[in-house]
């Protein structure tokens, strides 16, 4: 009896009140699924200096157990150096080079690298992408060819593409470029399915042309989802640069790592592991820096 | 003077069973302010988008002056109910869509839409991003982008459906005021019974199944406030109230109550 009048309302409230605050950046919906995605709603300060902090205990427990180790001579310095040690090498590396070029050299040949491939792969991918997302036709010759391309690590491709276009730059950017062709082409090609009917109508009964239509309503509707695919692709290409660096290369982030390995130089392998991450750190946040200047409307309608 | 006319229009849509639209006929003439009304999935979208050329009637025509409509066209500016604006550009570069794609050099755009913008009462809006705008902002500013296209007519599907009653009363007017400083034909969807009446010179009342107009009803209140009596006062006319009470009873026909 006394059941019946429990009140019910509650047990939900209290479930509901923590969930919302508790959107972290890992609660962001899939960034290729939904074209418009921004940012969830901020989290609350308290929550969000947490998970902070925290990261930045982890952090800090993971360096000093790795100076720890060194120290203690637990492994031999061969294998793992000193955070001194790397450190040190950065600056050695960054003053005098190793294997030939400063580490400003090499990274600015991979970067080229990486954005010569970049531009290749959006020249072909979002020509692809509005295809695929404009006309059956489109769709029926281009989703069976990425999706068969787009699960094939870099390395599998890697002998074919020696094979067929030799040893020298080209095969370096190319094997980039196929890795960034599938992230560029099919978020251009969510990007205009997802355009707006309305909006399309809208300009039509303004008198635009189907050619204006699509210069004027579906590429600037794509453009967030486009960006998305080109921040999705700048990673993929940026983790395929040291299979790349693989072809006969003679300077490169990638091929510094590689040489050093060879000589047992774990230093510079190790410091080159750690420019790799920062460099692809600061790409993403540039990108986003480009996103919020270049679509300021994504999200908002 | 164009006349826009839609003849013995039937349209069935794909794995639909019955007609959406079953025979229907619609003339609008420039200077006429058509205001379609009727229940919810009569079919007043489906004989707009006709009109507007966003679909081909399974049979009948539609046409203007004889020449058919094929597809959507600048002579037919549409207002949606979501107002539709673009996004990515300002609302003075929404205004002057359609003189943009009709290749209007900049400075003429500019100057053209900041008339257009001051007509539809948002004279400071021009630099301002869409999503900085209230509902009734950017419906004013997706009518202003409509009239940008000099159309000969004006096609609105619930254009004050999404706005509070407040800002409705005044779209409404400002609806009236463009209509008669413009030389156009107006064709207009509405839920609001007052809103029909208020607005229409004719006000064709649909019902469903198959959709169709049942009823036309002449009324001359609008041009009573272009003439200058206030809304108010036109209200609480006893021919308004019984005009209001004779359309509410025409939408509800058949329906029990
Ligand atoms: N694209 C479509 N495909 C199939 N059926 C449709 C489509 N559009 C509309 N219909 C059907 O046609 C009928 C009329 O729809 P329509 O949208 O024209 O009505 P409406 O009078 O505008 O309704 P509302 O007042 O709710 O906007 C409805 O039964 C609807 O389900
Ligand atoms: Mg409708």
């Amino acid at each position: 009896m006394s059941a019946l009048f429990r009140p019910m309302a509650r047990p939900d409230l209290e479930r509901l009140a923590p969930f919302d605050t508790e959107l972290s950046d890992h609660d962001r919906p899939d960034a290729l699924s939904v074209p418009w995605s921004r940012p969830a709603p901020e989290p609350t300060r308290s929550k969000r200096w947490s998970a902070r902090w925290i990261s930045v205990a982890t952090i800090i427990v993971v360096l000093a157990a790795w100076a720890l180790t060194a120290a203690l001579g637990i492994v031999s310095p061969v294998f793992l150096p000193s955070p001194a040690a790397v450190a040190a090498k950065f600056v050695s590396v960054a003053t005098e080079g190793f294997v030939d070029s400063t580490l400003l050299e090499h990274l600015g040949v991979s970067l080229a690298r990486v954005f010569a491939a970049l531009i290749a792969s959006l020249i072909v991918g979002v020509p692809v992408g509005i295809a695929i997302g404009m006309s059956t036709v489109g769709r029926g010759i281009f989703d069976p060819l990425l999706e068969f391309l787009r699960p094939i690590p870099p390395l599998a491709y890697l002998p074919l593409i020696i094979i067929w276009f030799g040893i020298g730059e080209p095969s370096k950017v190319l094997v980039i470029a196929i890795a960034m062709l599938a992230p560029i082409a099919l978020s251009t090609a969510a990007g205009v399915k997802g355009v707006n009917r309305e909006r399309i109508n809208a300009a039509r009964s303004l008198g635009a042309t189907r050619r204006q239509v699509l210069a004027h309503v579906v590429l600037p509707s794509a453009l967030p989802s486009i960006l998305t695919g080109l921040r999705i692709a700048l990673g993929a290409g940026w983790t395929t640069l040291v299979a790349a660096e693989l072809i006969a290369a003679t300077q490169g982030l990638g091929f510094m790592i590689q040489s050093a390995a060879q000589f047992l130089v774990t230093d510079v392998v190790i410091m080159g592991i750690f420019v790799i991450a920062g460099v692809a750190f600061l790409l993403e946040f540039v990108i986003r820096r480009i996103e919020a200047v270049l679509v300021p409307w994504a999200g908002r309608d | 003077m164009p006349t826009l006319s839609l003849n013995q229009v039937t349209i069935r849509y794909d794995g639909e069973p019955r007609p959406a639209i079953g025979s229907t006929s619609l003339t609008l003439d420039t200077g006429d302010f058509v205001v379609l009304t009727g229940r919810s999935g009569c079919g007043k979208t489906s004989l707009l988008n006709v009109a507007a050329g966003f679909i081909t009637p399974s049979s009948g025509t539609a046409g203007i002056d004889g020449r058919s409509i094929t597809t959507p066209g600048a002579d037919r500016a549409v207002v949606f109910q979501n107002d539709a604006l673009f996004p990515w550009l300002s609302a003075r570069d929404n205004v002057s869509f359609a003189l943009r794609m009709r290749g209007v050099p900049k400075a003429e755009r500019d100057r053209r839409a900041d008339e257009l913008l001051e007509r539809v009462r948002l004279p400071k809006a021009g630099g301002k991003a869409v999503w900085e705008l209230s509902g009734g902002m950017r419906q004013r500013v997706g009518l202003a982008r409509a009239l940008a296209a000099d159309p000969d007519f004006l096609l609105m599907d619930e254009p004050l459906g999404a706005l509070d009653a407040l800002t409705r009363e005044r779209m409404q007017t400002l609806l009236l005021d463009i209509w008669a400083g413009a030389n156009v034909g107006v064709l207009m969807v509405t839920h609001g019974i007052e809103e029909a009446l208020l607005l229409g010179t004719r006000v064709a009342v649909m019902a469903p199944d198959p959709g169709r107009i049942v009823r036309v009803i002449e009324t001359g209140f609008g041009r009573r406030y272009v003439a200058g009596e206030p809304v108010r006062s036109i209200k609480a006319d006893k021919d308004f109230i019984a005009g209001r009470a004779e359309l509410a009873d025409a939408i509800f026909d058949g329906e029990p109550a």
